[in-house]
């Protein structure tokens, strides 16, 4: 469903080449997970696949089920399916989460040609989603993260997926700053959204997340590309030895 | 230097002679009559302001000042519900300025009193004569309010309160545009006996050209809410003012909504005179195009332990432009003073405009005061989540420009008011969207 083809991006404003040819395909169903050295190019592919500014695309493709990503609105690859929990959420003052939630939801519905949800329906939905995820209706009034753990964020973030119900999921970085009973949650509400129509793309540093959430396939991106790819043990080899051995051995000549 | 000083002064006295000339003060009773000449003097003393004044240098009062109100097209709500519709309150309409018995209510209220100012100004006595011009002419010192004195001179009608318990529903006050060319003076005067509570509000456009005078004394333990939101006429003008008196251990709380209007002058001027008083002053403006908003604050701190907030927040896009001019000045009597102002401009493009004048003086030792004003953009990393989340770029920026004025909506207390004002609010966010 997502197919990421020699994928090069540089900075906007500078030469900085970040992504020198990205190509990865997730069928539906399927989990894919990246690791990869800090400043290796994770959070900026799943931008360039989320439509943030600032960088710009100069070869290769990105598709979403034969949609052109490259070439929508973020809010229009969000309405094709495309989710980015955010390695650092953004806080947002002044703007419930209640409403920010409904609002998104409702956004996506519309695009679709869906009715939007009524209020009720909706309260009924989130307080159900929230309680897996252990979100209480606080943290619901309060502004969209603001003032927010960092694994409260993270839980956050997948609240908002679980509300959303995206084809295609990229996770980044959404262990990070979870204490051990925090990423079981965030786990099982990943593992709950599995499905055979859904992908998962879940950047991470450590092998731990990736117990809870078994990946089918493991890639490892180092400046830029991806150097290796291979199956779960990969991720167990990284934890145990590092990185050196698998980029020098996954260098181009 | 003294040449100049005299000319600026002979030309001042010369446009003020104009603008007075063939005008009488209204006929009323002896207390009235006292009160309209005395401020009568104080116009001719002060003279109508201009551009050289330092607090009007932001802002051009000659629309304001001109014999003849501009004229103003009307506007069309095109079906949307009265401001408040919802609220249960007693309904006072003046159209043009001129009291219109037959949409308003009948003004009993338990301990309320309501009188017109028309009626109440005929008699020799009366309990306003305490009130009328009285804050006005307080508030003159050290910044002159020139059209406050022209107003309490030459208005002829507007409402007198008095409050001595807790009134169960607000005052309304309605001010309807149906004349291109009126041109409207109303003053009002709201007296609050100690422990007394009140809510006013005011909305709408009120005329072509739009002066007022609202001057409230809030005795001790008393509170004085004010919600008031200024109509949507595009072409209309208006200058406002409010001159509050905060006993010891009083809350004045005052927030206006500004959407459209050419030109809007808001002056509130607030005197902290007993102990542990509260004032909080807020304001939200949007404009879009030819607007021209400008919110001029002064509050004293006379007394000790007093509280005060002010919040400004405008939104302000094609050209639009925004005033700030907000001071704080701390006695020496008034200890333990807490003074917090902000006032913060989103502009949406590069031609808006906001224009700030903030001032503490401080004469206290011990006092806590804060003042910050900011002008920025949307944020774009906010925008950028929200969109990721499915939300059309227009629909973001909405979200974000609500979030950017909740602090100020915050400002109101009734939840009910709040969310009648967000939905206007958010209906010219949704009307005003970038082609
Ligand atoms: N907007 C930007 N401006 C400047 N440099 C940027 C920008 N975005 C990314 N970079 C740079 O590109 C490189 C890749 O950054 P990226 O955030 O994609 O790394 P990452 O693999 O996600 O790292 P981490 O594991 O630390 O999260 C880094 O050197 C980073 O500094
Ligand atoms: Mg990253």
């Amino acid at each position: 469903m997502l197919e990421i083809k020699d994928l090069q991006v540089k900075l906007e404003d500078e030469d900085k080449v970040i992504l020198k040819g990205v190509s990865l395909t997730v069928e539906p169903g399927r989990v894919h997970a990246i690791m990869g050295p800090n400043g290796s190019g994770k959070s900026t592919l799943s931008y360039v696949l989320a439509g943030r500014e600032g960088y710009e695309v100069t070869g290769g493709s990105a598709t979403l089920d034969g949609h052109d990503l490259l070439d929508m609105e973020p809010e229009e690859r969000a309405a094709v399916g495309l989710f980015l929990a955010f390695q650092y959420p953004v806080e947002i003052p002044g703007v419930g989460n209640m409403t920010f939630l409904r609002t998104s939801v409702n956004a996506q519905r519309r695009a679709r040609g869906q009715e939007e949800m009524s209020s009720t329906e909706f309260l009924k939905l989130v307080r159900e989603k929230a309680k897996d995820l252990a979100i209480d209706a606080d943290m619901l009034k309060r502004p969209v993260n603001t003032g927010f753990s960092g694994g409260e964020k993270k839980r956050n973030e997948i609240l908002q997926m679980a509300m959303l119900e995206p084809k295609m999921c990229i996770l980044d970085e959404t262990d990070s700053g979870l204490d051990v009973d925090a990423m079981k949650l965030v786990a099982d509400g990943v593992n709950a959204l599995r499905s055979e129509g859904r992908g998962f793309l879940v950047i991470t540093h450590y092998q731990r997340l990736l117990n809870h959430i078994r990946p089918d396939v493991v890639h490892i991106m180092s400046d830029g590309r991806i150097v290796k790819t291979g199956g779960p043990e990969l991720a167990l080899e990284v934890e145990t030895e590092g990185y050196g051995d698998i980029i020098e051995a996954g260098e181009p000549a | 230097m003294v040449a100049r000083r005299e000319l600026v002064a002979r030309q001042r006295a010369e446009a003020t002679e104009a603008w007075l000339d063939g005008r009488d003060l209204p006929a009323g009773g002896a207390w009235a009559t006292t009160a309209r000449r005395e401020a009568l003097v104080r116009l001719r003393t002060l003279g109508l302001p201009d551009r050289r004044d330092e607090y009007w240098k932001y802002t051009d009062p000659r629309s304001l000042t001109e014999r003849e109100a501009p004229s103003a097209a009307l506007f069309d709500p095109a079906g949307e519900p009265a401001m408040f519709h919802e609220i249960d309150r007693v309904k006072l309409v003046f159209v043009d300025g001129v009291f219109d018995a037959a949409q308003s209510d009948d003004p009993s209220l338990a301990g309320v009193e309501i009188e017109r100012l028309a009626e109440a100004s005929q008699a020799d006595i009366h309990w306003a004569r305490e009130l009328f011009g009285v804050l006005e002419a307080r508030g003159q010192e050290p910044v002159p309010r020139t059209l406050a004195a022209v107003n309490t001179a030459f208005a002829e009608d507007g409402v007198l309160i008095r409050v001595t318990g807790k009134a169960e529903r607000p005052v309304s006050l309605i001010y309807l545009h149906n004349s291109e060319t009126s041109d409207a003076l109303l003053h009002h005067c709201v007296r609050l006996e100690p422990g007394a509570e009140l809510t006013l509000l005011e909305n709408g456009p009120g005329a072509a050209r739009f002066c007022s005078v609202l001057e409230v004394d809030v005795a001790d333990g008393a509170r004085f809410n004010h919600v008031r939101t200024q109509g949507r006429d595009h072409e209309r003008r208006a200058v406002t003012h409010v001159f509050a008196r905060v006993g010891a251990s009083a809350a004045f709380k005052s927030f206006t909504a500004t959407v459209n209007g050419r030109l809007t002058r808001n002056e509130a001027v607030v005197e902290m005179a007993g102990a542990r008083g509260l004032a909080h002053v807020a304001g939200a403006a949007l404009g879009d195009g030819a607007f021209h908003q400008d919110d001029t604050v002064f509050i004293t701190h006379a007394a000790e332990e007093c509280e005060t907030r002010q919040v400004f927040k405008k939104v302000l896009r094609n050209g639009a432009v925004g005033v700030f001019q907000g001071k704080i000045l701390v006695k020496q009597a008034a200890q333990l003073t807490d003074g917090y102002q902000i006032s913060q401009s989103l502009l949406l493009d590069e031609q808006s405009q906001f224009l700030v004048k903030p001032e503490l003086e401080i004469y206290a030792d011990d006092v806590k005061c804060s003042h910050g004003s900011t002008s920025g953009a949307i944020d774009l990393t906010q925008l950028f989540y929200l969109r990721t989340r499915g939300m059309p770029r227009e629909e973001a920026e909405g979200l974000l420009v609500l979030a950017f004025l909740a602090e100020a909506l915050e400002e109101i207390e009734d939840e009910r008011l709040a969310d009648d004002i967000r939905a206007r609010l958010d209906g010219w966010l949704l009307r005003h969207r970038r082609a």
